[in-house]
């Protein structure tokens, strides 16, 4: 009985980056604890579509397979997730596989999330300690500071909470919530916090934290559970209290 | 437009959204419920604010100019977004596509109300019980000012809650909760006023 049990998926390809998206249908034999990586990996043994036409193998990424590397990012079944944690036993069938179309698509359902490793850079997701001596260990981080920081370091830049943003499209340049969250994240520690006002003003500037409409898609989304509508709104503080400072003056770096 | 303006166009935008267009909504709400105490109470009530010193003053730099603004940016804001309410079905999701939706049918519905009587005003024409009575008395513009009061109650009532997290006000999950309770109280509280009022012209 079960030998003859199947999968019905259906993925959104696209060939180059520049040319149109059709969709391919595949039924696949079906194996216990199956996820959609495993799927993906029967397709490409076998690269047979539903109507039994020979076809080439479905591009994605992955690497970790145990949702920490953010890789295999896909919108499945309507929303972005990943794909090494997404189970075929829970997911309603024919399951449909789509590229997060937020980023640009390289081929089916890979996508270029470099802008987000640029926006990291943007905002010095970092902290700076390198010199020509040692400068010894740094301050201690409260263990209290320490346990809500903990979870913002979590992010694995995977890109679902961009591609649940309604803001985040190609009509507008806003960064996101997760470069947002790391600011947060850096400042919070007391090293980081040195360079607390250059992170600020890095997300003052054009496309930054003031274009978030609040939408609180991205804290629902998020596979790490991290608190993002939190931490964009107390940086919308941070950015309050930046602004009073800088038009005011003040003797705060 | 300047490099990195764009900071200080939503901040000015938030603002003018509470202070002062909100208050002056408010405001607005609060005299019109005047006639549900009659055509005189009304008439007085309208007769006070119309008798205010700087009235031009007060009506360009109070209502019409951050209105504008608001209005226009808030344009841009709301054709930016991308809603994707059919997918990601979450309530605040919901809220972000209805405060955007709320705020057109607010701009059409106060383009059409301020030119049916304070451009008729500036006319000629005299603003008083009598003349909203005239407007409400086609069932088609008396559930227009409905739709409109009940919508622009709800956006100003929401873009409250926004506002709080917008300049950093409520910060926690909790905050943010309560805010919605209190906010969405507001939006029905107001909406009570508003169209009690707008029935006592019937
Ligand atoms: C009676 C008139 C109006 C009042 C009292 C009002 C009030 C507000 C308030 C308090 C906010 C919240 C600001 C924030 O998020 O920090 C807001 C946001 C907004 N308003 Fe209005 N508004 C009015 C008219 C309009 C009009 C005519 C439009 C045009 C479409 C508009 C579009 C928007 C948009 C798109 C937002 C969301 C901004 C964001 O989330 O970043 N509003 N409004
Ligand atoms: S914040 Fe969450 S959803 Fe966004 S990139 Fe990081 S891990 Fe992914
Ligand atoms: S393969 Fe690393 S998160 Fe899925």
């Amino acid at each position: 009985m079960s030998e003859n049990k199947t999968v019905r998926i259906i993925v959104t390809r696209q060939d180059r980056p520049d040319s149109p998206p059709y969709e391919e249908e595949f039924v696949i034999p079906y194996r216990p604890n199956m996820n959609v990586i495993s799927a993906l990996m029967e397709i490409r043994r076998n690269p047979v579509n539903a109507k039994g036409e020979k076809t080439t193998p479905v591009v994605w990424e992955m690497n970790c397979l145990e949702e920490v590397c953010g890789a295999c990012s896909m919108v499945i079944n309507g929303k972005a997730r990943q794909s090494c944690t997404a189970l075929i036993d829970q997911l309603e069938q024919p399951i449909r596989l789509e590229p997060m179309r937020t980023f640009p698509v390289i081929r089916d359902l890979q996508v270029d999330r470099s802008r987000m490793f640029d926006s990291l850079k943007k905002v010095k997701a970092w902290i700076p300690i390198d010199g020509t001596y040692d400068l010894g260990p740094g301050p201690r981080m409260p263990e209290r500071k320490r346990q809500w920081a903990y979870e913002l370091s979590k992010c694995m830049t995977c890109g679902v909470c961009l591609e649940a943003c309604p803001n985040v499209n190609s009509k507008s340049n806003f960064i996101g919530p997760a470069p947002l969250s790391q600011v947060r994240l850096f400042n919070a520690h007391p090293t980081g916090a040195m360079h607390k006002a250059e992170r600020l003003e890095a997300i003052m500037g054009d496309g930054g934290l003031a274009n978030c409409g609040n939408s609180q898609n991205c804290v629902q989304s998020c596979p790490k559970g991290i608190p993002l509508t939190t931490s964009i709104a107390a940086l919308n503080r941070a950015a309050t209290i930046q602004m009073f400072r800088n038009f005011f003056g003040s003797d705060e770096v | 437009m300047a490099q990195n303006r764009e900071f200080f166009y939503r901040r000015l935008h938030s603002l003018l959204g509470v202070i002062p267009v909100g208050l002056f909504l408010v405001q607005h709400l609060v005299v019109n419920h005047f006639a549900t105490r009659g055509p005189e109470a009304f008439n007085r009530a309208a007769h006070f604010m119309e008798n205010l010193p700087f009235r031009y003053f007060l009506e360009i730099f109070v209502i019409f100019l951050p209105l504008l603004f608001h209005a226009i940016y808030g344009l841009y804001i709301a054709f930016t977004a991308q809603n994707n309410v059919s997918r990601y079905s979450y309530f605040r999701n919901w809220m972000f596509m209805l405060q955007r939706l709320s705020g057109v049918i607010t701009l059409i519905f106060v383009t059409w109300h301020v030119w049916e009587t304070r451009v008729q005003a500036a006319f000629g024409a005299k603003v008083n019980y009598d003349m909203m009575a005239n407007i409400v008395d086609n069932p088609f513009m008396l559930a227009f000012y409905i739709v409109g009061i009940v919508s622009t109650v709800f956006h100003f009532a929401n873009g409250l809650w926004s506002f709080f997290v917008s300049w950093g006000i409520t910060v926690t999950p909790r905050s943010q909760q309560i805010s919605t309770y209190v906010t969405m109280g507001i939006f029905v509280a107001l909406s009570i006023v508003g169209i009690r009022a707008i029935l006592a012209f019937v």
